[in-house]
């Protein structure tokens, strides 16, 4: 195990959450937009090849971030290109996410199942 | 046929109708706040035992005009109408309310500005004959709010720091006719006037900053009710204002100055006064409960003790609308002024 992983790890997950703080108090923008712009920005960065080098780096420090969900679409679309061309390119994107977006629907469904939400202080 | 009015915009009393009774119902947060001691009703758990936040809102909308009407040991069955409103679609939490109570009723939808337009409406039903008993209340209850107009707090989202905080609150009043002999809370408190407000707008888009968007509504009322009734600022102990917040304070100030108008300290704000700067409400609280709960809370009673005689109480309404802010339209401002004087 290489602890630098870690360290990467650290600082580029917290970099890419620090654009988000940033854009949340020094912007009207509201958190929904954030998060399509994230996800958008990741799928972007991937097919100019920008998002790779990143996520050889720093690992999950880059693919669990919401840029890293948009890394991931991109991805399986041009891995679903290559394989299936146009159709591929469709279903690729959903594809390499199917796992992610299930986990969101079941561990979400399971919070709301288990929690009840309260005022806020 | 205009004999009661001044005007364009501002009514006068022949009989100026009473406030007999108020009552207050709010949150644990308010109950905290620089006011709590003179709350009826402070609530532990804003659920207040119900379902759903919504539910619990309408329980404290019905509880409030009830406890008015405890106070003058009257029954809803000898109320004639029920004016009132709180800031969800359809007007749920009044509507609803006005179920379990029974009586005529008249929603009303003003944003926050609903105390204010109730006890002015309530007061020309009065004394033109129509009525010779009315309860006029409104709420506002912070998780329903968040709700309606940014986001569900299920969802966990930030507040930005210039938000204000909506109140968790039900504020009631009794109005009665000039020649009332029963029981009452306030023995000295009338209503001889108002004036009723126009929609403003200067092109204020931000739903975060809605004091700036109140403001010159407030100003434009004020401004009309001075010049209508030919009295000046000192003419009054206090000018209330509805939930500003400290922003919209200040521009309040500053829009009153250009129109020639010096507040000087006479001029208070509900959403400032209704939090301590600790509890970190940013800028202060808003809703229609917090004008309805400060009012009834304390401002009528340090008045029914000779605090001060004559107020201008003035709610201010962000009429926002979540779908009409996401077309790009601006949020119009309205403020009422209602006369409250002690005799």
């Amino acid at each position: 195990m290489d602890w630098m992983d870690f360290f990467w790890a650290f600082v580029i997950g917290g970099a890419i959450c620090v654009v988000g703080q940033l854009l949340m108090s020094l912007t009207r923008l509201t958190p929904a937009r954030i998060l399509v712009l994230f996800v958008t920005l990741g799928v972007v960065l991937t097919a100019f090849g920008l998002y790779e080098p990143l996520v050889e780096l720093a690992g999950a420090g880059a693919t669990v971030p919401l840029t890293g969900f948009g890394y991931a679409l991109g991805k399986g679309a041009m891995e679903g290109a290559m394989e299936n061309g146009v159709i591929g390119a469709f279903t690729g994107g959903i594809t390499a996410t199917a796992g992610g977006v299930a986990a969101a629907i079941v561990f979400g469904y399971l919070n709301a199942v288990i929690f009840t939400p309260r005022t806020k202080k | 046929m205009k004999q009661k009015r001044l005007g364009r915009q501002t009514v006068v009393f022949d009989a100026p109708p009473r406030i007999v009774a108020g009552a207050t119902i709010v949150g644990d947060m308010e109950g905290a706040g620089p006011l709590g001691g003179y709350f009826d009703l402070i609530l532990e758990d804003d659920t207040w035992g119900e379902d759903t936040w919504e539910k619990a809102e309408r329980k404290m909308f019905e509880q409030a005009v009830r406890r008015a009407l405890e106070r003058c040991a009257m029954q809803p069955a000898e109320i004639d109408l029920l004016l009132g409103g709180d800031l969800l679609n359809q007007i749920i939490t009044a509507n609803f309310a006005a179920r379990e109570l029974a009586i005529p009723f008249l929603g009303l939808y003003g944003a926050c500005s609903t105390m204010a337009e109730s006890l002015l409406l309530g007061s020309m039903l009065i004394d033109g004959g129509y009525a010779g008993h009315v309860a006029c209340a409104a709420t506002s209850h912070f998780s329903t709010a968040e709700r309606q107009y940014r986001f569900p707090l299920e969802m966990g989202g930030q507040t930005t720091p210039t938000a204000q905080r909506t109140v968790t609150g039900a504020g009631s009043s009794l109005l009665v006719e000039a020649g009332y002999a029963g029981g009452a809370q306030f023995r000295h408190i009338f209503v001889t006037g108002g004036t009723i407000g126009r929609v403003v707008d200067l092109g204020i888009t931000d739903a975060n900053n809605m004091g700036a968007a109140m403001a010159p509504a407030a100003a434009d009322t004020l401004a009309a009710h001075l010049r209508e009734q030919s009295r000046a600022v000192s003419d009054y102990d206090m000018i209330v204002t509805g939930d500003l917040g400290s922003f919209g304070s200040e521009m309040f100030n500053e829009l009153c100055r250009d129109k020639g108008i010096d507040l000087s300290d006479r001029h208070r704000d509900c959403g400032n006064m209704i939090f301590d700067p600790a509890q970190k409400v940013d800028c202060g609280g808003s809703g229609c409960g917090c004008s309805a709960v400060t009012l009834n809370a304390f401002l009528l009673r340090r008045m029914e003790e000779g605090d001060f005689t004559r107020m201008l109480f003035m709610a201010t309404g962000a009429l926002m609308s979540p779908t009409a802010g996401m077309q790009g339209d601006s949020i119009p401002g309205i403020a009422h002024a209602v006369v409250i004087e002690r005799r």
